[in-house]
């Protein structure tokens, strides 16, 4: 093997080491390149105040493919579960909250009518959600190929869908195109239910309850759960335990791990890649480049335009790709008292979005450059179940916080002190005192997720999942099945099919199209 | 000035279309006032008559007003990188002072428009083009530190050929015009300005194109037609021109391709190679738009041939379609003129794969009208190697004094 035989992967996000891992396996050599000091990407365990650690973008595990935390044995190389199957729990101020575990409601008040209609609408999408969810371990098929993969692959596509059965399907095609807020004002009375339901299909997204592609971003979002994945589950040590894991089974598989690496750019000879050059200079010779940065990253700044075609270029430029979601964490001396929540419930996903027009307004401020004066939240406290986030006795409280555009009109430090306050008043109402509980918080808004980890955009997703941006047009036309137009360069992140979450199965299919488009050359 | 501000001086929303700097010279020497408008100007069709226009470009010279065409001054560091990845040619081979016919593709290798590119000056270039292209330049842009002006309004151009141009030029000042090059640009002191002189032209011919702050514009003109009144110098229009393009073998745009960015239908677009113009496409460049398509297209074959044809009989095949002798439509005819000096009825046609080949039998159908009667005729048609009209004095510099 010579230098030219080595795959180099560009970020040791979690898609990046599953990818390495995958071609480790295969028997090729393999060189992980992160910037950041420790793997995982958006997906890590960091420690925001001493001796306080929190999970720093994604906080709950419920995408994880059953099938490669098997394949890469992932129990074996350390990964445990504090707690798995987390119910959620949509807080209402006055109280009267609802604890729901998939369909079924627990606690709290629902009409009869309500109560059957949230088993039929959960067991429904769950069987939409399971259409897309068949889609995510395969190659989107090429536009236009007339190769036979590419029409087996739409073949597929169409049969599972058809699969649903005709009145399903039709279901399916209806809601598909049209936003949560419409569904949900047909099938449910609670407002509380309502403002809940439709968080989880905005949650990440550039997205309102009214905005179209709330429905598609919502089914990505459960098709975690016909994946064979155990809920909402919190891995022990925090999301970057996953990522650990990962980066033990691939250095298992003989791949190496370099943290601290930054890569300054994509080397080219002629049209093909030659390998990559670190931002201290060195340079490392590779046959084939995986990336897992974001599409925008990858092919504008690490590769350069100019070595791509005008069309391509701006089709690149232009994926919609600014995040609105923020994230907050805190470190609080004693646990939060949610009022009249029993202090059992604390630990479960607390979800603050009253109803549908409360999530709309806190839309609307964001998409005008100003940060929600009344912020929507999905809460998780791990500490409750997992020790090693805090000292004895204290806790850490994670919120995904919408919404925080990524380009505030106000400059400065000014939106992320607005919205900090904004938040802590929104907690505070629903859990009295917590504010004097407060020993360290940070919140991260787009633009410092964007800076921090490394994402364009600081988008959840690398990039706006909707109808014109997904399966076969993700990351963009022409560029869908992992290789890029440059010979020898591959994408594998959640920018690519099937997107974001965390969930591995862009790296694992990149990496299948990498071995792929060896034994065909 | 920017287009807005060129757009507000010139009161656009009060005037549509504009009038050149040499109207004054051109309205009054258009006997016929026959104009048609072409893009932001209003041009002559013919000023007395085509045959005579014609006969002027091929045994004197005539001066046709090239004002309207789109131009663009491209500068900055990454000008000619820009260029490069733009055009299918290899623009480092043009050198400062030199000229290169090109075209630029999209991603699928479809032509998107031709033009000219001018090496003004080391790392200044003006590329031409028959259609508006600052939308697809400015985008093709990003990455590049370049910096595009559409120049369209600030250059005064004329096109002066003919036989006699280069005794004009002379007589006008220009001293050693003779030995420019074909594709070669001089400057020239003029009038307390400068004249930029390039041997590049649209005829086929000895010509020459002219290139003037539109201030000067009438200057120029009247120059030119003081000292090449004993040089046989005429006005000519657009109609006289395009009997020369056909002659010369030179396709235009909208006319014998359609513009790829504006194609909807995937069959209306045309490659480099479906239009003959292989031979600037250089794959030894490691990126340009549209070269993967077009390595592909080389290694799967083209969809259409582009053929200069020789048509049985003296009517034009205008539009004609292309049959081979069992009466399957094979092909289109984009243009087509009698050709005064090969003597021959011409044709250019976008032939469907494989036909087109030297000895297809191939037939036009021709439609023509006499006494309001319309007719029909198949004319036996010959695929013609080469251009119809290649004078040696179109390349040979010196150029001669006639
Ligand atoms: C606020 C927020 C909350 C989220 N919550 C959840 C959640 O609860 N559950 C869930 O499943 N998902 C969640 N997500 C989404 C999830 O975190 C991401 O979709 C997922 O982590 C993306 O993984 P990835 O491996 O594709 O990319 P990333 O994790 O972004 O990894 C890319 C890696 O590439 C590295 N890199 C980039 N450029 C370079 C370079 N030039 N040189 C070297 N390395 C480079 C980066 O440092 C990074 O480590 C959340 C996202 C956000 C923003």
């Amino acid at each position: 093997m010579t230098d030219r035989d080595r795959i180099v992967v560009i970020g040791g996000g979690h898609n990046g080491l599953v990818c390495a891992a995958f071609l480790a396996r295969a028997g090729r050599e393999v060189i992980v390149l992160e910037a950041a000091a420790q793997v995982g990407g958006a997906a890590v365990t960091r420690e925001f105040t001493k001796g306080f650690r929190a999970s720093g973008c994604a906080h709950l595990s419920y995408l994880l493919d059953a099938g490669i935390a098997r394949d890469l044995k992932l129990a074996s190389h350390g990964l445990k579960w504090a707690r798995t199957g987390l119910k959620t729990v949509a807080l209402a101020s006055a109280g009267d909250h609802l604890v729901l575990d998939g369909g079924k409601l627990e606690s709290g008040t629902l009409s009869e009518s309500d109560r059957a209609a949230l088993a039929a609408y959960h067991a429904q999408m769950l069987r939409f959600a399971r259409v897309l969810a068949k889609q995510h371990n395969r190659q989107p098929p090429r536009l236009g190929g007339g190769g036979r993969s590419d029409f087996m692959g739409a073949a597929k596509l169409g049969l599972d869908i058809r699969l649903l059965g005709r009145d399903s399907m039709r279901e399916f095609l209806r809601i598909a195109g049209i936003n949560i807020y419409d569904v949900l004002e047909e099938k449910f009375e609670s407002p509380l239910l309502q403002g809940a339901l439709a968080l989880d299909a905005v949650l990440g997204a550039n997205l309102g309850p009214r905005s179209n592609n709330s429905i598609l971003a919502l089914l990505h979002r459960l098709s975690g759960q016909s994946n064979g994945n155990n809920g909402f589950s919190l891995p022990e040590g925090g999301m970057g335990a996953i990522g650990e894991a990962m980066a033990a089974a691939a250095r298992a598989a003989g791949a190496t791990i370099r943290t601290g690496s930054p890569v300054a750019r994509i080397t080219l000879e002629g049209d093909v890649v030659s390998g990559v050059e670190l931002e201290n200079g060195e340079k490392i010779a590779a046959r084939t480049v995986v990336s897992n940065a974001d599409p925008a990253r990858t092919l504008l700044s690490l590769l350069g335009a100019r070595h791509l075609e005008t069309g391509f270029v701006h089709r690149v430029r232009h994926i919609r790709m600014k995040g609105m979601a923020a994230k907050l964490h805190l470190a609080l001396d004693a646990l939060p008292a949610f009022a009249r929540l029993p202090a059992e419930l604390a630990g479960e996903r607390l979800l603050i979005s009253p109803d549908l027009v409360y999530l709309e307004h806190a839309f609307d401020h964001a998409k005008y450059g100003q940060c929600s004066p009344e912020p929507a939240l999905e809460i998780t406290i791990p500490s409750v179940h997992d020790k090693t986030l805090a000292p004895a006795g204290k806790h850490v409280l994670s919120a995904i916080v919408q919404y925080a555009p990524h380009d505030p009109r106000a400059s400065g430090d000014g939106p992320r002190r607005e919205l900090l306050e904004h938040t802590l008043g929104v907690l505070e109402r629903h859990a009295p005192g917590l504010r004097r509980q407060i020993v360290g918080s940070e919140l991260l808004l787009p633009a410092d997720i964007e800076r921090v980890f490394r994402i364009t955009g600081g988008h959840w997703h690398h990039g706006e999942l909707a109808l014109d941006q997904m399966m076969m047009v993700r990351p963009v036309p022409g560029a869908a099945q992992y290789a890029m137009p440059v010979t020898g360069l591959f994408l594998c992140g959640a920018g690519c099919h099937p997107g974001g979450g965390v969930m591995g199965a862009a790296g694992r299919n990149a990496a299948n199209a990498v071995l792929a488009t060896e034994r065909a050359a | 000035m920017s287009i807005k501000d060129e757009m507000n001086r010139k009161e656009h929303f009060r005037k549509a279309v504009w009038e050149t700097p040499f109207h004054p010279r051109t309205s009054a020497l258009n006997s016929v006032n026959e104009w048609h408008r072409w893009k932001d100007y209003t041009t002559a069709d013919v000023f007395f008559d085509t045959a005579l226009e014609y006969a002027a470009i091929r045994n004197a010279c005539a001066v046709f007003d090239l004002t309207p065409m789109t131009k663009h001054l491209i500068t900055g560091p990454d000008a000619l990188a820009f260029l490069n990845r733009l055009v299918t040619r290899d623009v480092a081979k043009i050198k400062p002072g030199r000229v290169g016919y090109c075209v630029w593709c999209d991603d699928n290798g479809q032509v998107i428009d031709d033009g000219t590119v001018f090496h003004l000056r080391e790392g200044v270039f003006r590329l031409c083009s028959q259609e508006r292209q600052l939308d697809w330049l400015s985008r093709s842009a990003h990455g590049f530190d370049v910096k595009i002006v559409e120049d369209t309004h600030e250059v005064a151009a004329l096109a002066l050929q003919g036989p006699t141009s280069c005794a004009v030029l002379k007589a006008i000042g220009c001293a050693g015009a003779e030995m420019m090059k074909p594709f070669d640009i001089r400057y020239f002191p003029f009038a307390g300005s400068e004249l930029m002189v390039s041997r590049t032209g649209f005829t086929g011919d000895l010509g020459y194109e002219l290139w003037i702050d539109p201030p000067r514009a009438l200057e120029l003109w009247d120059a030119l037609f003081d000292k090449g009144e004993n040089h046989g110098i005429r006005p000519m229009g657009t109609h006289a021109l395009e009997v020369a393009r056909i002659e010369a073998g030179f396709i235009a745009a909208q006319v014998d391709f359609h513009c790829a960015n504006q194609a909807i239908m995937l069959d209306r677009s045309r490659s480099p190679f479906e239009l003959d113009l292989g031979r600037l496409v250089d794959f030894s460049k490691p990126n340009f738009n549209g070269r993967r398509a077009l390595l592909e297209e080389k290694k799967k074959g083209s969809r259409f041939r582009f053929v200069r044809l020789d048509v049985e009989g003296n009517k034009p095949a205008r539009s004609a379609y292309i049959y081979d002798k069992d009466k399957n439509v094979v092909g289109t005819v984009t243009s087509a003129e009698w050709s005064p000096s090969a003597k021959a009825n011409i044709a250019y046609a976008s032939m469907h794969m494989p036909w087109g080949r030297p000895d297809d039998e191939l037939w036009a159908e021709i439609y023509y009208q006499r006494e309001l009667k319309w007719s029909r005729v198949m004319a036996r048609c010959r695929v013609v190697e080469g251009v119809f009209w290649d004078p040696p004095r179109r390349r040979a510099t010196p150029a001669a004094d006639f």
